[in-house]
C-alpha cells in the first residue's frame, strides 16, 4: 500500500498528464476575441469585502457620467470589463495583469485599497496603460510614483489630514491633540497631514496612539486617551473600523468630554450603523452632504433616480473619472494612442463636479477645496470651507519627476 | 494496486512522456500571451508550494497549517535583499533567501514536532501567526503595507548574463527549470532509505522508532526540506510581481495550499500540482460567470468555490486524482475499491 | 501609569477577555466531545450579529430579535450538522478542516446575498443605556458590563451541565469512549446533534450579544477566529474552564500589550508586537504542556 509515485501505472499518469494538458490548451484558446473599435476601461474594484459598497459606488458614479455624456468617450462606444479586487494586496497584481496584459484595456479604473493601488500603479508605469485612481489616497502615486499617465480623481490622505489640522490650529483653544490611527500608510498619512496644518498654527501633539490594521479592540487605547486629556482627539479609521471605533469612544464617555475629530472617513457611509454615537463629530473631507449648488443638486436628483441611492464622495469620484476622461479623449480626438493630447489635457483640467470645481495638479492629484462637515443625524453636514483650493503635501509635489 | 514494479520499457515510456511534457510546456512562451504565461508561471509556484507541503501532509503525515510562513520567509528575503532601486544578485539572493527558509523551518521544526495530531496543527499555525504579525505590525519591512522589489535580480556572472529576469518570458523558463528540478528531487528522496522512513512515520511512528529509527531527527529533517522547497516558491513568487506583503504567509495561504494538496490527492507528486492547477483555474473560471437574473454570479465566485471544497471534501475523500483513477478502474472493470486505493488511508 | 488607569485597564482585559470566551467555548465543547475542526466557527459569531442585526431591524426591539434568532441558529446547526458535518466523524483532522473552510467562503457570500456589505449597527437595548462615571472624563457602559454578567452565567451553566446532569454525564463518557456509550443504549449520533447545535449557538448567541458594542460588518467571523483556537488551544482542547482561564490570560496580554511601552536597546517591542505576543504564549505553553493547561494528556 506504499503511495509513492512510482507504484502508479503509467497509463494513468499519461492520462493524467493529457488532463493538465487539455487544462492549457483550454486556457490558451480563450483570448481569441474578434478586435472591437470600442474603448475598453476596465473597471478594478472591490466588490466583494469590507470595501464592496465603495466600488459599487465609484462604478455608479462613473456609469451615471458615461452616460451624460450620450454613453461615448470621444466619440467612441465603450465597453467595461469588471475585476473584483477583493482589496486584497496579495492577489493585486496578478488582477491587474489581467486586465493590461490579458484584457488589453485601454484605461483602468481603480482602486479603493491603497495597497492593491500601489501594486496597480506599479504594473501600469511599466504598461503605460491610462490608470484613473477613483479613491486610493496613499501619498507616492502623486509623489515618488507619479507618473504622466497616472491620475487621481479623489484625494491624497495628507489633504483631508491638513485640513483638519489647520482648521483646529485656527479656533485657538484647542491647544494639545492626541492622534488614533491604524498603523499603515493611510493612516500615518493621515496623521502626518493632521500634525502639519496643526502645528503649523501652533498646536501640539501630546499622545500618538497606533494600533495594527484592521484590529477594532479600542477599549484599552481609549483608556490612555481619557488619561492624557487631550484638548481634542484626531482619530483616522474607515468602513467598519470606523463605525465601533465611534460606538466605543461614545460609550467611553469621551464624545462628550473630549471632542473628536477626524478625516470624512471617519463618518462617511457609516453613520446608520452607529446609532447616534457619532453626533457632533466634525470631519474634513472634499465633498459632504448639503452642499447647495445647482451642479449638486442635479447630480445627485440623477443618481438617486439612476440607483435608487444616496451618492457620497466615492460615487463623485467615480462620476468626475468618467468627466476627466471624456476631456481627454475629446482633446485626443477619440484615439487614445495620441497620449500628448490626451495628457495634456487631462493635466489642465478644471473638472465642474459636484463637489465644487477642482483643477488636476502637475503631480495629477486634484487641487480642491476641503470642507468642514458635521455629524448631523445621519448626514455629514457642510459647515464651512476649511482650506481653499488645496494642493497635496509639498514634500510629494517636490518628489514627482512625472517620469523625467 | 496493480504490480507497480513495471517494466523498464514502461518507465522509459514514462520518463520520455515526461519529458516531452516539459518541452511541450517550455514552448509556452512562443504561443501564449503575456498574461497566460504568468498565470501557468503561478500554477507552477504554486504547483512547488504544494508539493513541498505534501512531503509534509501526504508522505510524513504532518499535517502543517502554518506553511505559508516559509513561503513568505523567503519571499521577504528577496525584497530585503534587493537594495532601492537596484537588483540584488540572483547567485546570492536565491541561495540566501531558500537558506533562510530553511533555518526558519530547522528553528520551528524543532519546537513544533514533538507535538501530533491536532496540536501539531495549532503549532505550526501559531508559529505562523508569529512571523505574520513580526511582518505585519512592525516597520521592517513595509508593514502590511508590504514592500516593492522595484528591480529584479540580476543574473550577471563575469559579465556573462545567462537569462534577464526583467523578462516575463524568462521568469517563466525559469521557474519552469526550477519546478523540474524540485519535481526530480522529490522523487529521488522519495524513493530512497529516508523516504520510505518518511512513509513509515505517517502509518506507524510507534514501529518507525522500535525499528531503531530517531523519528524526531527525520520528521526535523523533513519538515527543513518543505521549508527551504516552500523557499524556493516564495522567491519566486516575489520575484514574478515584484511585491511582497504579510498576506503571503497568513493563515488564508496557508489554508489554500492545504486546500490545493488535498483537492488533488495527497501522497502523490502529481497530486498537489494538479491540485494547484485546479484551484486556480477554478477560482478564474467562477469569476467570470455571468450575470444571472438579479443575482451576479461572478460577483460571488466565492460561494461556488466554497460548495466545490464542501463537495469535494465529502464525495472525492482522495482527491481529483483518487477520483480519476477510481473511474479509469471502473472503465476497466476492475473492483472499484477506491478506500484501498486512498493515498493516506488510515493506519 | 496611574493607579486608576491601571485599575480601568485591569477592567478593560477582563471584559476582552470573558468575551473571548463566550465566543470560544463553543468551539471547546465541539473540539472536545466531537472531535470536529470547525473553522467555520467565527461564522456562526457573524451569523448571529446579522441575525440580531436584521430581526430587530423588523421588529424593532432587541430583546425579541434574540428571543427569535436563537431557535432559528438552532434548527440552522442541526440542518447543518445532518447534511455535511456528520460525515466528518470518522474523517481525518484535515477533511474537517477543508469542508469547514469551504463552509466560511458560502457563509460570508450568502450574508452578502442576504444582507449586503454595507456597515450594520445595533442600539444598545435602552434599559441598558447608561453608563458608570470612572474619572472625569472617562465611563464604563453599563452594556458592557452586562455582557460580562451574561459571560460568567454562560460559564457557571456549562460547569453545572457538564459536571452535575445526566447529559453532562454522558457527553464526557462520550468524549472518552464513543462506542462503550453506544454500547450502553445511549444514541451518540443524537449526542454529538446536540452538542454541535450548542457549540454553535454559542458562537452565535454572542455574535448577537456583542453586536451593540462591535457593529456588524462582514469578515467579522475571520476576525475572531483564530484568537478562539489560540483560546482553546492554550487552556486544553474541550475544558471549559481552560478555556476561561486562557480567555482571561489572553485578555490581559491583549490590553497590557497594547498600552505598555518596552524597548529594549533602542528597539520597540511593545506596542509592535502586542498582537504576535498572544501568538508567544500561545507556543510557550504548549511547549511546555502540549495538551494545554486543563486539557487531557495523551
Amino acid at each position: 500500500m506504499s503511495p509513492i509515485t512510482h507504484d502508479r501505472p503509467p497509463v494513468r499518469r499519461a492520462l493524467a498528464a493529457a488532463a493538465a494538458l487539455s487544462l492549457l490548451g483550454f486556457i490558451n484558446a480563450a483570448p481569441v476575441l474578434a478586435q472591437q473599435p470600442k474603448l475598453k476601461i476596465g473597471m478594478m474594484l472591490p466588490y466583494t469585502g469590507t470595501f464592496a459598497p465603495l466600488g459599487v459606488a465609484i462604478e455608479n458614479g462613473f456609469r451615471l457620467g458615461l452616460q451624460e455624456q450620450g454613453g461615448k468617450l470621444g466619440g467612441r462606444e465603450v465597453e467595461i470589463v469588471k475585476v473584483d479586487d477583493e482589496s486584497d494586496p496579495a492577489k493585486a497584481t496578478e488582477n491587474i495583469n489581467r486586465l493590461v496584459s490579458r484584457d488589453k484595456v485601454d484605461v483602468v479604473l481603480g482602486t479603493v485599497h491603497s495597497g492593491v493601488a500601489a501594486a496597480m500603479v506599479r504594473v501600469t508605469r511599466e504598461s503605460g496603460t491610462l490608470q484613473i485612481i477613483p479613491n486610493a489616497g496613499f501619498a507616492p502615486v502623486a509623489g515618488p510614483l507619479c507618473s504622466p499617465n497616472i491620475f487621481r480623481t479623489s484625494f491624497s490622505n495628507w489633504q483631508s489630514g491638513y485640513a483638519m489640522g489647520v482648521e483646529m490650529a485656527r479656533r485657538g483653544k484647542v491647544k494639545s491633540v492626541a492622534t488614533i490611527a491604524w498603523r499603515y500608510a493611510a493612516g500615518e498619512e493621515a496623521v502626518k497631514g493632521f500634525k502639519d496644518g496643526f502645528t503649523r498654527g501652533g498646536g501640539q501633539i501630546t499622545r500618538e496612539l497606533w494600533l495594527p490594521f484592521p484590529t477594532v479592540e479600542f477599549q484599552a487605547l481609549l483608556t490612555e486617551i481619557g488619561a492624557a486629556r487631550p484638548d481634542a482627539t484626531y482619530a483616522f479609521f474607515a468602513g467598519a473600523g470606523a463605525a465601533k471605533f465611534l460606538k466605543d469612544y461614545d460609550q467611553a464617555g469621551l464624545r462628550r468630554t473630549i471632542p473628536l475629530v477626524g478625516p470624512g472617513f471617519l463618518t462617511d457611509g457609516i453613520l446608520e450603523a452607529t446609532s447616534g454615537a457619532a453626533e457632533g463629530v466634525e470631519t474634513t473631507l472634499h465633498y459632504g452632504d448639503g452642499i447647495d449648488t445647482p451642479r449638486n443638486n442635479a447630480f445627485r436628483l440623477a443618481y438617486a433616480k439612476t440607483f435608487k441611492l444616496q451618492p457620497d464622495g466615492y460615487a463623485v469620484a467615480g462620476y468626475d473619472s468618467a468627466s476627466l476622461l471624456a476631456i481627454g479623449m475629446k482633446a485626443a480626438g477619440g484615439d487614445i494612442n495620441r497620449r500628448k493630447e490626451l495628457y495634456a489635457a487631462m493635466e489642465g483640467a478644471t473638472i465642474d463636479s459636484p463637489r465644487g470645481q477642482w483643477k488636476m495638479s502637475p503631480a495629477h492629484n486634484p487641487i480642491q477645496d476641503h470642507y468642514l462637515r458635521k455629524v448631523i443625524g445621519n448626514e455629514n453636514r457642510v459647515v464651512s470651507v476649511a482650506v481653499k483650493a488645496l494642493d497635496d503635501d509639498p514634500t510629494m509635489i517636490a518628489a514627482c519627476r512625472m517620469g523625467k | 494496486m496493480p504490480p507497480s514494479h513495471s517494466a523498464p520499457g514502461r518507465t522509459a515510456a514514462r520518463v520520455m512522456l515526461q519529458i516531452a511534457l516539459l518541452l511541450a510546456l517550455a514552448c509556452l512562451p512562443w504561443f501564449a500571451e503575456k498574461y497566460y504565461v504568468q498565470f501557468v508561471a503561478r500554477i507552477l509556484i504554486m504547483g512547488i508550494l504544494a508539493m513541498s507541503l505534501d512531503l509534509l501532509l501526504g508522505y510524513t503525515g504532518l499535517v502543517s497549517f502554518g506553511h505559508a510562513a516559509f513561503y513568505g520567509v523567503a519571499a521577504y528575503s528577496l525584497a530585503m535583499l534587493t537594495p532601492a532601486y537596484q537588483a540584488a544578485w540572483f547567485w546570492t539572493s536565491f541561495p540566501l533567501a531558500v537558506l533562510g527558509a530553511a533555518a526558519a523551518g530547522l528553528a520551528i521544526g524543532f519546537f513544533v514536532v514533538r507535538t501530533h495530531g491536532i496540536y501539531f496543527i495549532m503549532v505550526t499555525l501559531a508559529f505562523a501567526q508569529m512571523l505574520f504579525f513580526l511582518f505585519h505590525d512592525t516597520r521592517i519591512a513595509g508593514g502590511n503595507d508590504g514592500i516593492y522589489i522595484d528591480v529584479r535580480p540580476d543574473t550577471t556572472i563575469l559579465g556573462w548574463k545567462p537569462f534577464d529576469l526583467e523578462r516575463y518570458d524568462q521568469v517563466y523558463l525559469l521557474v519552469l527549470v526550477l519546478f523540474a528540478l524540485v519535481w526530480m528531487f522529490l522523487r529521488i528522496l522519495l524513493r530512497s532509505r529516508f523516504g520510505h522512513v518518511l512513509v513509515g512515520i505517517r502509518v506507524n511512528e510507534h514501529r518507525m522508532r522500535s525499528l531503531g529509527f530517531e523519528t524526531f531527527r527525520y520528521k526535523l529533517a523533513c519538515f527543513t526540506i518543505a521549508a527551504a522547497l516552500a523557499g524556493i516558491a516564495g522567491y519566486l513568487s516575489a520575484l514574478q510581481f515584484g511585491v511582497v506583503n504579510p498576506e503571503f504567509m497568513g493563515w488564508h495561504q496557508s489554508a489554500a495550499v492545504m486546500m490545493m494538496v488535498i483537492l488533488g490527492g495527497m501522497g502523490t507528486l502529481i497530486g498537489p500540482v494538479l491540485g494547484a492547477s485546479a484551484w486556480m483555474l477554478l477560482e478564474l473560471g467562477f469569476q467570470s460567470l455571468p450575470v444571472a437574473g438579479s443575482i451576479d454570479l461572478g460577483k460571488h465566485w466565492q460561494l461556488w468555490m466554497g460548495a466545490f471544497i464542501v463537495l469535494t471534501a465529502l464525495l472525492l475523500p482522495s482527491g481529483l486524482l483518487g477520483a480519476w483513477s477510481a473511474l479509469w478502474r471502473r472503465l476497466h472493470h476492475q473492483t472499484p475499491a477506491l478506500d484501498a486505493d486512498d493515498p493516506v488511508a488510515k493506519p | 501609569m496611574e493607579l486608576a488607569t491601571f485599575l480601568i485597564q485591569l477592567l478593560n482585559s477582563v471584559q476582552y477577555g470573558l468575551l473571548l470566551f463566550l465566543i470560544s467555548s463553543g468551539l471547546t465543547l465541539v473540539f472536545g466531545i466531537m472531535g470536529i475542526i470547525n473553522v467555520a466557527h467565527g461564522s456562526f459569531y457573524m451569523l448571529g450579529a446579522y441575525l440580531a442585526w436584521s430581526l430587530t431591524q423588523s421588529f424593532g426591539n432587541f430583546w425579541l430579535a434574540l428571543l427569535l434568532a436563537v431557535p432559528i441558529t438552532v434548527l440552522l446547526a442541526l440542518t447543518l450538522e445532518w447534511l455535511v458535518i456528520r460525515y466528518l466523524y470518522t474523517r481525518d483532522l484535515l477533511y474537517q478542516v477543508l469542508l469547514t473552510y469551504g463552509l466560511i467562503l458560502m457563509f460570508e457570500e450568502i450574508r452578502s446575498i442576504l444582507w449586503g456589505d454595507d456597515v450594520r449597527g445595533v442600539s444598545i437595548p435602552a434599559a441598558l443605556d447608561a453608563s458608570i462615571r470612572l474619572t472625569d472624563t472617562l465611563s464604563y457602559p453599563v452594556y458592557r458590563l452586562a455582557i460580562s454578567g451574561l459571560c460568567l452565567l454562560v460559564a457557571a451553566s456549562m460547569y453545572g451541565l457538564i459536571q452535575k446532569t445526566r447529559i453532562g454525564m454522558t457527553i464526557r463518557a462520550g468524549s472518552v469512549n464513543r462506542e462503550m456509550v453506544q454500547s450502553l443504549g445511549i444514541d451518540v449520533t443524537m449526542l454529538y446533534r446536540l452538542v454541535f447545535a450548542l457549540g454553535v449557538t454559542l458562537a452565535a448567541l454572542a455574535g448577537m450579544i456583542a453586536a451593540p458594542v462591535s457593529s456588524v460588518f462582514p469578515g467579522m467571523g475571520n476576525q475572531v477566529l483564530i484568537v478562539c483556537f489560540v483560546v482553546v488551544v492554550i487552556g486544553g482542547m474541550g475544558s471549559v474552564k481552560g478555556a476561561l482561564i486562557a480567555s482571561l490570560l489572553i485578555g490581559l496580554v491583549d490590553t497590557f500589550g497594547k498600552v505598555l511601552h518596552v524597548e529594549v536597546a533602542g528597539v520597540h517591542l511593545l506596542p509592535e508586537l502586542a498582537s504576535m505576543s498572544v501568538y508567544l504564549l500561545m507556543a510557550a505553553i504548549l511547549l511546555w504542556r502540549p495538551e494545554g493547561l486543563f486539557g487531557k494528556r495523551g
